[in-house]
């Protein structure tokens, strides 16, 4: 077959009906080869994408069937074991789709395993989003719409666990209306009407399924259009390279390589997706039985996006306040109120925040459009790792039964352990983090100054053996030079060392002291120098241009 | 000695080409220098095309992979047909066909469109400019003018009755759809009564004749017999009678009722409130209500599955570990006319979880002269 010389009837006759009507090939015109840059990071995000669109086409289909009703009848399916056993009709309606609907115990695991992939997906692209500095300004609202959207993510993970109503769902519940109710103030009038009276009511699941599968996917359906119309206007950023600058991107057209391999992704990830679902089984609500408040299965764990507030409730110490004294209200559950908002609100909190701080900090109130790579601004790496340590240990703490069970170590060992983690991990992650991150950067400086280890040894003439190092390759080099110093505050003190109007107060002092210490260039690229023998090596090699390039 | 001259002049043969362990020729072991683009011969800058003859090979994998998925996909149509659910085993296997097809199916296609996109396509560097996201200052200058121009159109600024009465009708409209979740709770209740409703279970409800209601096994309705109940260290998980299947009812009165032999029993226990070493606890845990169901025989431990809080059962469950606050709520029982175990009243605190106004109701009661 030869290429094409004319567009084909059949699709120039309709884009000509549509152009005549809407006008789009303007628009075409501009965005057909818009050019993607490439990087794998860049792909964690359209992970996330691609399976919120997979979970919206399962979800559909599981609604065909679910009946999201707390009415209690007796199981009349093909399910033996639980044959005339009293249950909900949501837990029925479970059964019938996992074992009387071909095809449908297969999408309700697609359905678990996309939203699981899809919050892990989003994690991910949250971090690489961080490390790489790409939430730094014009992208700072793209940024907030991520955070809400994980954060919705996490409701819709929670409302969708606790729609089949088996044992294991309810445990959950259990546990949401515990933390619900322990809220100052309001907590009895939300669990009330959240239950529509007294737990567990007859009203949660059809709730529960309204906002799960209309208000908040709607929302998050709004916001990830959101997030693709602004990164589709403010153009993706790149990693620093050859030819890359900060007023242009290198890469792919969308027209026709990144729309095939966009969709060669989804297919991947949905491939995955439906591969996970046949052969690795996951939530067998017919093992649980029915959900009733008098029992829970030992070992019940919560969806790994769930697990660190699991893990919070498990570690705090029993507090609890009487704030009027004995008979009156003011009961303060501290046990329950700190580990239930306070390490979910550093996270979403700090990560809204740090873009703000950061520019605070720095004063940097450019665009940015280069990627940085994690080292280059180790302050703020090790801030990161810091933060995915705390989440970390309150994670491996949501599962201390299991680890205690499987290393064989006291249950009150692992919890005391956690409780002394969740302090002093984090601190220490910081500080190895800070130092990895100067060492890279070193590591960086002497491949400028000193070029890449070739493996030849040579012996000089006076007898010296010596390792011959060769320039790095030209897109290494260009790689490495993409680094820029962290900024800082300008220094304006006057003569008599007074600083700015601004910069006076304990807060300005502090903005200056931070800004001195998150900023600057720690490790200058031309710190290292060749030693003279080496260059000399280079010289006298004379055919070294075979070894590099 | 002629041969050591001649190495030391040409001492770049002696640099091998290759050294095992070190990149090859014209790669690096940190990275790979992108082709440039005119050694293939695209016309258009960034653009590289592929070599013909690897692509026509290339093709060849795509066409493979794209009937790959043709015939899984057939396979899966007909494994719907073939596999029918039903039993686990049944479904068992419908899932591994009707998955495993699928999988493949899509998979194979999505290999094929990689190879195609990798080795047929050419490989790209285009470059496109970057503009700054900030409007220019003309148009800017047009919005602002614009905006104030309108607003003095409108007067709103000037005219003070409309703008005032316009706050004034908003703040009501925003509470509306606020009002409307009031019903929320079916009840219809004042608020300050579901502290009232929290504090009580049925365990202070009578049977139809007036009688205490008996303590029944859970899952059985078997009410229970204080003479039959005579293993220390048994434990049975227990349910009010006549309320074995309203959840409502059971998320607060379902019990743990554990033997002991009287001298295991410590002073945290209202040995009032026993029968011949048999005492009830609720089972709701005080920290978010999972039901502590775990019980170890030796140490008299109650351990709630969720978050570990341990309580003490022979010491009036009060809690060694775990972040409970609180001990599990001891029920007042007894025994009938006929030998079986009931409850003397409800509880004297409020069982589950804390809430803002529960109070210290332990404190309270202690006060009154009971026991919590």
């Amino acid at each position: 077959m030869s290429d094409l010389t004319a567009v084909p009837k059949g699709i120039a006759g309709p884009s000509n009906f549509l152009d005549e009507r809407l006008g789009g090939a303007s628009a075409l015109k501009r965005n057909l080869r818009k050019i993607f840059p490439d990087h794998w990071s860049f792909l964690l995000g359209e992970i996330a994408l691609y399976s919120f669109v997979i979970l919206l086409l399962t979800g559909t289909f599981l609604t065909l069937w679910f009946k999201p009703s707390m009415a209690e009848i007796a199981y009349d399916g093909s399910y033996a074991p639980l044959k005339g056993v009293m249950m909900s009709q949501a837990y029925a309606s479970s059964l019938e789709i996992s074992f009387d609907v071909r095809g449908g115990l297969l999408i309700r695991q697609m359905h678990h395993w996309a939203a699981l992939l899809f919050i892990a997906g989003m994690m991910v692209h949250a971090l690489r989003v961080f490390f790489t500095g790409a939430y730094r300004k014009p992208r700072e609202l793209n940024w907030i719409i991520g955070i809400l959207l994980l954060s919705l993510a996490l409701a819709e993970g929670l409302t969708g666990y606790s729609l089949p109503d088996d044992l294991l769902s309810g445990a959950g519940l259990r546990i949401t209306e515990g933390v619900a109710i322990s809220l100052p103030l309001v907590g009895t009038y939300v669990t009330f009407f959240l239950f529509g009276g007294e737990y567990p009511g007859e009203d949660v699941v059809s709730r529960f399924y309204s906002l799960h599968i209309l208000l908040i996917p709607g929302i998050l359906l709004a916001l990830v259009s959101a997030h693709m119309v602004l990164m589709w206007v403010q153009k993706h950023t790149q990693m620093p390279g050859k030819g890359r600058t900060n007023h242009n991107v290198v890469g792919a057209p969308f027209y026709p390589a990144f729309m095939a391999k966009a969709g060669a992704y989804f297919l991947f990830t949905l491939g995955v997706i439906s591969g996970l679902a046949t052969f690795a089984q996951i939530n067998p609500i017919w093992l649980f039985g029915p959900y009733t408040p008098a029992d829970v299965s030992a070992g019940s764990q919560p969806d790994f996006y769930m697990g660190f507030l699991e893990g919070s409730l498990r570690i705090m110490p029993p507090w609890e306040i009487n704030l009027f004294g004995t008979a009156h209200a003011g009961t303060l559950p501290l046990s329950v109120i700190i580990p239930a908002l306070v390490p979910l609100g550093i996270i979403m909190t700090g990560l809204a925040l740090y873009p703000f701080l950061e520019r605070w900090i720095t004063g940097d109130h450019r665009e940015h459009h280069i990627a940085d790579r994690p080292r280059n601004n180790p302050h703020r790496t090790a801030i990161g790792v810091s933060a995915i340590t705390f989440y970390g240990v309150l994670w491996l703490m949501g599962a201390n039964d299991e680890i205690s069970k499987v290393f064989n170590v006291s249950l009150n060992v692992t919890t005391y352990a956690g409780r002394v983690m969740i302090i002093v991990a984090p601190v220490i992650a910081y500080i190895i983090t800070y130092r990895m991150c100067l060492g890279l950067q070193r590591s960086d400086a002497a491949i400028i100054g000193h070029g890449v280890e070739s493996g030849v040894i040579k012996r000089l003439p006076h007898g010296e053996f010596i390792e011959v190092h060769t320039p790095p390759a030209e897109d290494l080099e260009a790689h490495l030079r993409g680094k820029e110093p962290v900024r800082m505050l300008p220094v304006l003190e006057d003569k008599s060392g007074i600083p700015p109007k601004g910069m006076r107060g304990p807060l300005g002092k502090l903005r200056a002291r931070m800004s001195k210490a998150y900023g600057g260039e720690k490790i200058p690229l031309e710190e290292e120098h060749a030693h003279e023998e080496e260059k000399a090596a280079i010289g006298a090699g004379g055919d070294d241009r075979s070894l590099t390039h | 000695m002629t041969d050591n001259e001649h190495e030391i002049e040409q001492p770049d043969e002696r640099v091998p080409k290759r050294v095992i362990g070190t990149p090859a020729p014209g790669t690096s072991m940190l990275g790979t220098a992108e082709q440039a683009a005119a050694a293939a011969g695209g016309d258009v800058p960034g653009v590289t095309l592929q070599d013909e003859k690897k692509a026509r090979k290339a093709e060849k994998i795509v066409a493979l992979c794209f009937t790959i998925t043709f015939l899984a996909a057939v396979a899966f149509i007909i494994s719907y047909v073939v596999f029918q659910v039903g039993s686990p085993e049944a479904t068992g296997t419908s899932n591994l066909a009707l998955g495993g097809t699928l999988t493949v199916a899509i998979l194979a296609m999505a290999i094929g469109i990689v190879v195609w996109v990798r080795m047929i396509m050419p490989k790209y560097a285009l470059v496109q400019e970057r503009h700054p996201m900030v409007s220019d200052d003309d148009d800017r200058r047009y919005v602002s003018e614009t905006f104030l121009q309108g607003a003095g159109e409108s007067g709103f600024v000037k005219r003070k009755l409309l703008r005032r009465t316009l706050l004034l009708a908003a703040a009501p409209l925003g509470l509306v759809p606020l009002v409307l979740l009031r019903d929320l709770d079916n009840s219809k209740m004042p608020g300050a009564k579901f502290n009232k409703l929290l504090r009580h279970t049925v365990w202070g409800e009578k049977t139809k004749d007036g009688k205490p209601l008996r303590l029944v096994v859970e899952g059985t309705g078997q009410p229970i017999r204080a003479a039959d109940f005579n293993s220390p260290g048994g434990i049975l998980s227990v349910v009010p009678e006549g309320y074995e299947h309203d959840l409502n009812a059971l998320a607060k009165a379902t019990l743990i009722l554990i033997k002991f032999r009287p001298e295991e029993l410590k002073d945290g226990v209202n040995k009032n409130w026993t029968i011949d070493g048999i005492v009830a606890y609720s089972k709701i845990c005080t920290h978010v209500g999972c039901p502590a169901a775990l019980y170890e025989q030796t140490t008299h431990h109650i351990l709630c599955p969720c978050h570990q809080s341990t309580f003490d059962a022979a010491d009036g469950a009060k809690v060694i570990f775990g972040p409970a606050a609180r001990p599990l709520p001891q029920l007042p029982i007894s025994v009938d006319e006929q030998g079986y175990l009931i409850a003397q009243g409800d509880f004297h605190v409020p069982v589950g979880p804390s809430y803002w106004e529960r109070g210290d109701a332990e404190a309270e009661a202690r006060m009154k002269g009971g026991q919590a």
